[in-house]
């Protein structure tokens, strides 16, 4: 690909370095510069013993560049964009409009109804609902229920911490990982199979079934890894490539024989044992289950591995400028097989605990959902730091559980949430548009996003 | 980033030795040209695989026998194969190439023919032939919007939304207003829209193109998803029942044996893909429009110091990519269905992958959107004859074949130099 100045070579690692990274070092320069001139700065964590690189430079930044305020008023103009969507749609409400000059009440009242009343469902399907908790004070139904909406977030949040990390951890090391759901795909293939093929004690068949998914994963991205290490070949394309054959391999391998439900005819495979299941946390009403703790655990694991490993300085190295690293004897070619191999395992566990946990335990063709394309939006938002992926899926599983509610109380579509989703992250990426809109302080984060631009 | 800096591309002449791409090439198809003439011969049967020249089993055919024909063709891959090793000049690469791929591909549908059950040993061309279209229709407005994106610097992978949004107004404006054509306008604006969103973040506030294609993507799938569910679902006689441009018959070309019915008597979308191709194609290699678009995606610096407006002539030519796109959404919903939630599904991506194969060229684009529309077509045609092979493994064909085009095995695939990088003035 282009990104390859000499093709001939094969290997990225003996390039010569080029203009391109020779411009971004000195941008990378004057930036660490600026970054010392001023003084308002909040402190950004000083790193005992590494310097600063590009890439670090550019997240502490975005996070020094009043990143909540930013994300806060994202999600504010996501929700009024989304009441607007509501209520253009809604013929009843959009009729009131016709006569809004002669009593302008009825068009303001009508719109306020809808929206907050879908509004309020989002929040009572995803976090808290009164009435469920004065019902439990009164004794009317159990704790089950003032628990149940936080216990949807975390269900739905939990794949999402794993695809996020997935991408998160391949854009540091300079890579952009587009197939988390084809690696996802796999990994639910590899994790079912063993799930109820494989005859297991239970507790040693869990572990079997949640590493089967995690090779799954890894095996899917090695082949981007490999191909953009060996040949150049640009990931993005490789990756939005390989989602699709993961995909049509998942239905071809639901209806073979061994696979499919014996007594069903239409595309489901047989289920999971029970013993290769995630156990769930809060007693058998409740859908969440254990992979959210081991979603907890990886963001720490992925936080480690970037920040205190040596693998993960390679990585860090790597993303920021390759010609460097190649430059200060890191192996290019290997970290950029290893990153995608990490971010494969990661995506597959969350394969994994599609068809592991409680959201379904057999194979069918949307068994994994939008995982690894939200896992994109979801490591975007988190600003592509582990633990802001964390906080960022847990608003998504949010809006997830919560759009449930709001499409069976209020009758608003479940793709509200899709669209909300995809509005936070736009406003988010141009932070230069949501402080011209608020009139906010002049930033200079819109400028930083350039370094992540590379092309093909 | 002040700067822009181009890598100079210097490309050595470096001695390959013997195997060179050429040789490697020929291997490879040397190894199909045996494994089809040895195991497809042997797999066939004595049926005669008839080749009808008609949209049935009735009519004029090509006939040969199965066995002699997957065996015959086999061969013929074979030769080209050895042609290829043996070393060819460089201009006679291609044509060879593309004459073992064909036996490879005859070798294949002997066998299945001829294993087909009996009386279903036949195979309408006219059918064949007017379905590949049909399926590659989107595919070649989709890739055109990448050419017209993509030459001028600006990653489109927000090809999918385009085309989504197209289809989605068009039905949409289509059926309040009851004309074919205001829904054909509304397609293009719709896809347009898209692409404005996708010029305004990626020019104006250099977010990555890539990620604001995926994110526009999602966003289109959410809103038309939503607006389908409130309006069209609710209501589908007064939102979802677009009228419907009906086929046009050309005059003596629709006579011509097989191309004619397969072709000539089809849709507008059909005519306007095509025709398309040819304008964008002499426009962009030919025209001065076509020189600063590609300058801009080259070079953008030179060409700002030449006095072209980068940023304008980026612009222009995503907001143009919309409207093809657009249109391209509209061949579904104002000529073949009805609207209904992501109907595209992952089209816009295989466009993306015949951008590609087609190395950002509008007729290579043209030719890789037909072998995606024929590798589809021929998945229906092999479920119809209920062939041995899964549906799903021909599905995953365009994919891999993109793969292996990007990782150079089916020669080097070179985006524009400034594709995807945001240009700042200095």
């Amino acid at each position: 690909m282009s990104d390859s100045p000499n093709p001939q070579s094969g290997s990225p690692d003996k390039e010569p370095a080029s203009e391109a990274q020779a411009a971004q070092n000195a941008l990378g320069n004057t930036e660490r510069a600026e970054v010392a001139t001023e003084p308002d700065r909040p402190a950004t964590k000083p790193e005992p013993g590494s310097k600063p690189s590009l890439g670090r430079l550019f997240l502490d930044n975005l996070w020094a560049a009043n990143t909540f305020t930013v994300t806060l008023l994202s999600l504010v103009l996501a929700i009024v964009v989304g009441a607007v969507l509501m209520i253009i749609s809604d013929p009843d409400v959009l009729s009131t409009y016709s006569y809004i000059t002669s009593r302008p009440s009825d068009a303001i009242n009508s719109s306020w109804t809808l929206v907050s009343e879908a509004y309020a469902n989002l929040f009572k399907g995803s976090i808290f609902d009164p009435e469920a908790f004065s019902g439990w004070l009164d004794g009317a139904n159990g704790w089950q229920a003032v628990l149940a909406p936080i216990s949807e977030t975390l269900t739905y949040a939990a794949p999402l911490v794993f695809t996020g990390l997935s991408v998160a951890l391949a854009f540091r090391g300079g890579l952009f990982n587009i197939g988390a759901q084809g690696q996802a795909t796999i990994g639910v293939i590899m994790a079912a199979l063993a799930g109820f093929l494989l005859p297991l004690p239970p507790g040693l068949h869990l572990l079997v079934a949640v590493l089967a998914g995690a090779l799954g994963g890894a095996i899917w991205g090695f082949i981007p890894g490999i191909l953009k290490a060996r040949a150049g070949a640009h990931e993005v394309i490789n990756t939005i490539m390989l989602n699709y054959v993961a995909t049509y391999f998942l239905t071809w391998l639901i209806v073979q024989n061994g696979v499919q439900d014996p007594t069903r005819t239409d595309a489901i495979s047989k289920a999971v044992d029970t013993s290769a299941q995630l156990p769930r946390l809060l007693g058998d009403n409740l859908r969440v289950h254990a992979g959210i703790l081991l979603a907890v655990l990886a963001t720490w694991a992925v936080a480690w591995l970037l920040n205190r490993s040596t693998l993960g300085f390679e990585l860090r190295a790597v993303g920021a400028n390759p010609d460097a690293a190649r430059t200060a004897g890191i192996s290019v070619t290997r970290t950029y097989i290893l990153i995608m191999v990490f971010a494969g395992i990661l995506a597959g566990l969350g394969g994994s605990n599609m068809v592991l946990g409680s959201t379904a335990s057999a194979l069918t063709p949307l068994v994994v959902a939008q995982i690894g394309f939200d896992g994109i939006l979801v490591a975007l938002l988190g600003r592509v730091k582990p633990w802001g992926v964390l906080l960022a899926a847990l608003l998504f599983g949010a809006l997830q559980a919560g759009g449930n509610r709001m499409q069976s109380y209020s009758g608003i579509s479940l793709e509200l949430v899709t669209v909300l989703q995809a509005l936070i992250v736009i406003f988010i990426a141009a932070p230069a548009l949501v402080k011209a809109i608020f009139q906010l302080r002049a930033a200079r984060a819109a400028r930083l996003q350039t370094s992540l631009a590379k092309g093909w | 980033m002040s700067t822009m800096a181009v890598p100079d591309i210097a490309v050595a002449p470096v001695d390959e030795g013997f195997w060179t791409r050429s040789r490697k090439v020929g291997l490879t198809l040397l190894g199909l040209g045996l494994l089809s003439a040895v195991l497809f011969g042997a797999l066939a049967t004595d049926q005669q695989a008839r080749f009808t020249l008609s949209d049935d089993a009735a009519g004029a055919a090509l006939e040969i026998n199965g066995t002699i024909g997957a065996i015959l063709f086999g061969i013929i891959a074979i030769a080209a194969g050895a042609a290829l090793l043996a070393g060819v000049p460089k201009r006679w690469f291609l044509p060879v190439l593309a004459v073992g791929l064909v036996g490879f591909v005859l070798s294949f549908l002997c066998w299945q023919i001829s294993a087909a059950p009996t009386g279903q040993n036949f195979m309408p061309l006219v059918n064949i032939i007017r379905g590949t279209f049909i399926l590659a229709l989107p595919l070649i407005f989709g890739a055109l919007a990448g050419v017209l994106c993509e030459r001028s610097g600006v990653v489109n992978v927000a090809i999918e939304g385009q085309l989504l949004m197209g289809a989605f107004s068009g039905a949409l404006f289509g059926s309040i207003s009851g004309s074919v054509w205001v829904g054909l306008v509304a397609a293009a604006i719709g896809g347009a829209f898209i692409s404005l969103l996708l010029a305004v973040f990626a020019i104006r506030y250099l977010v990555d193109q890539v990620v604001m294609g995926i994110v526009l993507n999602l966003l289109a799938v959410g809103v038309t998803g939503f607006l389908y569910e409130r309006l069209m679902q609710t209501d589908a006689a007064r939102y979802n029942s677009a009228p419907r441009f009906s086929n046009w018959e050309i005059p003596l070309l629709k006579d011509i044996p097989v191309l004619g019915p397969a072709l000539f008597r089809g849709n507008i979308f059909l005519y306007l893909g095509l025709l398309l191709v040819l304008v964008i194609h002499i426009a962009l290699f030919r025209t001065r429009w076509g020189l600063r678009t590609r300058s801009v995606g080259e070079h953008p610096i030179a060409a700002d110091t030449l006095g072209v407006k980068v940023l304008r002539v980026r612009y222009r030519n995503v907001l143009l990519a919309g409207v093809v796109a657009g249109i391209g959404g509209a061949s579904y919903t104002l000529a073949l269905y009805s609207f209904t939630k992501n109907m595209i599904g992952g089209k816009g991506f295989i466009a993306l992958a015949a951008l590609i194969f087609g190395r950002w060229n509008p007729t290579g684009a043209l030719l890789a959107a037909l072998f995606f529309g024929f590798a589809d077509q021929l998945a229906t045609y092999l479920g119809a004859i209920s062939s041995s092979i899964p549906s799903q493994f021909l599905a995953m064909l365009p994919y891999l074949a993109t793969i292996l085009a990007v990782a150079g095995l089916v020669g080097r695939v070179r985006a524009p130099a400034a594709d995807g990088k945001p240009y700042i003035k200095g």
